[in-house]
């Protein structure tokens, strides 16, 4: 019996993803169709011979792009597997070499030949001119692709890699594979940018000087002009880093070691600017403090000297910053805020340590997890921030707005973006390696499973007054400052004109209805849409690709898992501007051509919040006792059964984290997008961005509104959806908490 | 290193009138009055949830009593945190600081203390030499068996000499073999240095074995102290008889009371005993075990209903006109029938009255 349904179980994969390749290679069309594949209108068009939509097969026919005749030796090979068992080694055999030639082959004419004809001088040597040329592959070339990885995974798993599972292996091959296409090559491409000189030629010297460049290293601002952006970045990313992870562990502390009354308001205030699109809140500062502000303007009344702009650069960079990254320190600092287990710090007092030093000896440092991981998110996005610099920057340049300038501004300069890439790099993964060493091998983890009775401590007494007033100071800033940004959107012109109005919204978001339906004519109405679809489309694929990582990493073990996990958590430390830089660089040219697509744009979402999905998932598996898979795994489900029908359905909250994450992310991010966007894909951030350029603030801060209201309700949606686990648990506190 | 000796400073503890309630609902202690002499090892023994541990973190001072006085030595420590306190704990789950040093755990109530860095040391290194840990100095906790961590949470508690050391279940994370061989360690330690040890278990064996005195509490109130032995000879109730040792309890009638003798028959056996105050009328008897005797001379038939080897005796259930009764029986070698009828009497000591209810 059991042997029968192992024999069976082969067949439907295995055959699945035969016929994909066969389709692939004979009914979809090769290469990527310009007007967008789902629009369906090539099938009119000359489908199958126009040789713009025609399948691989039907090029060959035509005695097109002969180069693809070679792909036909494996699909054809792949036949022959049908007639072994699998049992017999051929079948394995088979599969292997099969996924392996055909993946390679496809790989290897893709990078070879392009537009020019082939790609590499020393082809041309042999082969002579091509005299012919490709352009980007469509999903044709993307199904067979598809379906070689899957042939070669199925199998190395029939000769035994992972007890032979083939949903295992098969997701590690997936994962390995999108990852090294979505984010070591185009890193890697961009390591190459930075040498090719203009006339397209490879030079170290290249490299070299644009490297040590003054305007990235200069020292000048010691001796009273300016600095270079790479010492203005590190410095501000610094600063940053300390004062959000301070803040986050102030507001930590409030929220579990106090009698604090309104935590849950204090919770709400500060996840608020998480959903805030970035440079919002740069906004509504520079209307507080900018010139014109109404602070400066009273100060300066006050004391009867000329508004300055004090507030451009370091102080305005440094206040926005903080304000729209300590929130996300909170929510390291308050999860392990909360792990720490009280029995220690009860041991401690036990052991005649007071309050304070029970806090300094014991609790801070079983928070240095929190601590580093707070502070390396601090200085990781302040270095990626974009929007921020843009609007308050003044004269003080960073490394991504330098970036961004490189690659659109006047002087033109793909190699500088690139040097100016790979410094910002640097730094981010310095601070990530730096952040490991710190850490060490010491064991941090002290939820042991097995309780004591035990409460958490109040804070001590020499703590609470600072930690109370900074949170209050800080609490009362952010309400104001979001106060502003409500009625900044219901004013003419703020600061000139403050008179109410509803001008804005109208403009952007105006509906009219006549005899072809509704009519979305506001000027926003484009790029929300494009957002919203974008958004959508991210949130799901980012969720599933860090969900099943993390399950490979908390609940399988294979063969350089390591460095799988570093690769996977690689593109975390990754700045949205390298990502945006390099995506360009990598992917405007054949064999994957999607730069002016939305795909580019939900590609890049993916690879970035990945991560995140991956954390939520690993901490969600690691508390579900292993003995839930085992226990379903002996009454006879394979590990995809288990995956979807225990793991999965256990994994609402982490799911629900990183389908929140994603989306929310997608709807605000700027620092990939900006370089990303398209005319047809405009997204809703670079749009208000652009608004903001041309001065038109009331229109960007109202849009800015109507997307954190939509955030709100979309979070709120997810959660209905995905719904609630109730997970017998007991918790220590009541409701209300 | 100096010659540094580890010793004892052991004080008294007492409750008076103390009770705990957390929220309005819930009385973890309700109102008890408790001694425990400096120098002895006392146990509290009792079901999960009858507020052992709740006793045991109000004399650490990590929770403070609702109402009435706590008193360690002479001085009343009612409102002392924690940390102003002679006290030191032994955690269920050990608590060890993850970051630091088998060491550095040792010498962190040290630190707290006054001692100089170099004798600070020399009392950590003896602690762990006490415990037998030494060596494991430089190790981190996560290094090392439970069973060692247990000994290092020991020595942490044990070189701050404090008035009271406290046990929360502290073997509860070991497994029966270790369980042994620490609780006797645990107790040499204690009776070398002198100290006063409160002891939480619910293990009413582990309270026997180490004990001088044993509280037993049900439902947030001390049901009985004692000693080991007043406890296994005459429980106050069948509350207590069960909870320490089994017990069968059985009907009787008391004739008369003589001198505080009682004369009592059960299906017409005759017995004498001690009558604890009891008067004439219906009661109850408390019988372990091995205090009934099987084909005795005088004693009230029952029937072998189940006959279990288990190697070093027998066990017999036995049923009777009133119930079923557990006894067992050293003799291995000529075990009864099941089915077989037989006469049952009790011991010359052993059976205790309980009053009725
Ligand atoms: N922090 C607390 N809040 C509410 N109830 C508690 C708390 N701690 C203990 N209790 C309750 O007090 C009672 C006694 O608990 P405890 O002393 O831990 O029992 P045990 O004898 O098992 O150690 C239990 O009913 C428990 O639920
Ligand atoms: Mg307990």
């Amino acid at each position: 019996m059991k042997n029968e349904v192992i024999e069976q179980a082969r067949h439907p994969v295995l055959i699945f993803w035969i016929i994909a390749g066969w389709i692939g290679f004979f009914l979809i069309p090769w290469y990527g169709v310009e007007d967008g594949f789902f629009r369906f209108e090539w099938l009119f068009d000359g489908y199958p011979f126009d040789t713009d939509y025609a399948p691989a097969a039907f090029l060959l026919m035509q005695g097109e792009k002969l180069w693809l005749a070679p792909l036909l030796l494996p699909l054809v090979a792949s036949l022959a597997v049908l007639r072994f068992r699998k049992s017999d080694p051929a079948y394995g055999t088979i599969l292997i070499f099969v996924g392996a030639i055909g993946f390679s082959m496809l790989i290897a004419q893709g990078f070879g030949i392009g537009i020019r004809g082939f790609n590499f001088a020393w082809l041309t040597a042999i082969f002579g001119e091509l005299g012919d040329r490709q352009f980007g592959m469509g999903y044709g070339a993307l199904l067979l692709a598809t379906s070689f990885l899957f042939l070669f995974t199925q199998g190395i798993a029939a000769r035994g890699a992972v007890n032979g599972d083939v949903f295992v292996v098969s997701a590690i091959g997936g994962v390995i594979v999108v990852v090294s296409i979505f984010v070591f090559f185009p890193i890697a491409k961009m390591l190459v940018a930075a040498f090719i000189t203009e006339d397209g030629r490879y030079s170290a010297s290249v490299f070299t000087t644009k490297f040590f460049d003054d305007r990235i290293w200069g020292l000048g601002c010691l001796s009273g002009t300016r600095c270079g952006v790479a010492w203005n970045s590190l410095f501000l990313a610094i600063i940053v880093g300390f004062v959000t992870t301070a803040l986050g562990l102030v507001f930590a502390l409030v929220v579990t070691r106090s009698g604090f009354r309104f935590k849950r308001g204090l919770r709400a205030l500060t996840v608020l600017p998480i959903i805030t699109p970035p440079f919002v809140i740069g906004l509504a500062l520079i209307l507080l403090l900018g010139r014109s502000g109404a602070v400066t303007v009273f100060f300066a009344d006050l004391l009867g000297v000329q508004p300055t702009r004090w507030f451009y650069g370091l102080p305005g960079l440094l206040i926005a910053q903080t304000l729209a990254f300590t929130p996300i320190a909170f929510l390291v600092m308050i999860g392990v805020v909360e792990g720490v287990s009280p029995s220690l710090e009860e041991a401690a007092q036990t052991l005649r340590a007071n309050r304070w030093q029970t806090f300094r000896t014991v609790s801070l440092p079983l928070m240095r997890p929190g601590l580093a991981n707070a502070f390396l998110l601090g200085f990781i996005e302040s270095m990626a921030d974009f929007g921020n610099p843009l609007v308050l920057g003044g004269n003080f340049n960073v490394l991504s707005t330098d970036i961004f300038f490189a690659i659109v501004g006047a002087q033109y300069d793909q190699g500088r973006a690139a040097v100016l890439a790979l410094v910002l790099l640097f730094f981010t993964l310095s601070a990530f390696y730096a952040q490991r060493v710190w850490l060490g091998k010491k064991v941090y983890i002290t939820v042991t499973g097995k309780g004591d009775a035990g409460v958490h401590p109040l804070m001590p007494k020499r703590l609470s007054l600072p930690v109370f007033t900074v949170a209050a100071i800080w609490g009362a800033f952010t309400i104001i400052v979001y106060l502003m940004i409500v009625f900044g959107s219901f004013v003419e012109l703020w600061g000139v004109d403050n008179s109410l109005t509803f001008t804005h919204y109208i403009t952007a978001f105006r509906v009219s209805y006549n005899e072809f339906g509704i009519q979305w004519v506001g000027s926003a109405w484009d790029s929300f849409w494009t957002t919203i679809y974008i958004a959508a489309a991210a949130a799901p694929l980012t969720a599933i690709v860090g969900l099943v990582t993390a399950y490979l990493l908390t609940r399988q073990n294979f063969a350089g898992k390591n460095a799988f996990e570093f690769g996977t958590m690689l593109s975390f430390a990754i700045p949205g501007t390298v990502i945006g830089v390099s995506y360009i660089l990598a992917f405007n040219v054949p064999p994957i051509e999607i730069t002016g697509t939305g795909i580019i744009l939900i590609v890049s979402f993916v690879f970035r919040n990945m991560p995140v999905g991956v954390r939520a998932g690993i901490a969600s598996m690691s508390q579900l006792d292993k003995s839930l898979d085992e226990s379903s795994l002996t009454l006879g489900a394979n590990s995809w059964q288990t995956f979807r029908k225990v793991i999965l359905p256990l994994l609402r909250p982490a799911i629900l984290a990183a389908l929140v994450y994603s989306f929310v992310r997608a709807m605000t991010a700027i620092s990939a997008v900006i370089f990303l966007v398209s005319a047809e894909y405009n997204m809703a951030t670079s749009y208000i961005i652009g608004r903001v350029e041309n001065n038109d603030y009331g229109l960007a801060i109202a849009y800015s509104t109507t997307l954190i209201f939509v955030m709100l309700a979309a979070v709120g949606l997810l959660q209905i959806l995905v719904g609630r686990t109730k997970i017998g648990r007991r918790t220590q506190f009541e409701a209300g908490e | 290193m100096a010659e540094i000796q580890i010793t004892g400073k052991a004080a008294p503890v007492l409750f008076e009138n103390v009770t705990k309630r957390f929220g309005p609902d819930v009385v973890a202690v309700d109102n008890i009055d408790l001694f425990v002499e400096a120098g002895k090892l006392v146990t509290l023994l009792g079901p999960s949830g009858c507020g052992k541990t709740t006793t045991l973190r109000m004399i650490a001072g990590l929770e403070m009593a609702s109402e009435g006085r706590i008193l360690i030595g002479d001085r009343d420590v009612t409102k002392l945190p924690a940390t102003d306190r002679d006290v030191s704990m032994v955690f269920q789950s050990y608590a060890l600081f993850p970051h630091m040093s088998v060491l550095e755990n040792v010498s962190y109530g040290l630190t707290f203390s006054g001692f100089s860095k170099s004798e600070t040391r020399d009392r950590a290194l003896a602690g762990l030499d006490l415990v037998g840990l030494k060596g494991f100095d430089l190790r981190l906790p996560s290094e090392l068996s439970g069973g060692q961590q247990q000994r290092v949470a020991v020595a942490r508690a044990l070189v701050l000499e404090p008035q009271v050391l406290l046990f929360d279940e502290p073997l509860s994370n070991l497994d029966a073999k270790l369980r042994r061989q620490v609780r006797e360690d645990i107790r040499a330690i204690q009776q070398d240095l002198g100290l006063t040890v409160v002891y939480v278990t619910h293990d009413q064996e582990e309270a026997l074995a180490v004990s001088d005195q044993i509280v037993v509490m049900r439902n947030a109130d001390i049901a009985q102290i004692g000693t080991p032995r007043e406890l296994y000879d005459s429980p106050v109730d069948r509350f207590v008889a069960d909870f320490i040792g089994e017990a069968n309890i059985l009907p009787c009638v008391i004739d008369t009371v003589e001198n505080d003798r009682a004369f009592i028959s059960i299906e017409g056996y005759q017995h004498i005993l001690p009558a604890r105050g009891l008067v004439e009328g219906p009661a109850k008897l408390a019988v372990r075990p091995s205090r009934l005797v099987i084909g005795a001379q005088g004693g009230f038939q029952a029937r072998i209903a189940k006959a279990t080897y288990v190697g070093v005796r027998m066990e017999y259930t036995l049923e009777a006109g009133f119930g079923s009764m557990f006894a067992v029986q050293d003799e291995v070698n000529a075990p009864l029938e099941v089915g077989s009828d037989v006469t049952v009497g009790f011991a010359e000591k052993g059976p205790v009255l309980l009053p009725e209810a």
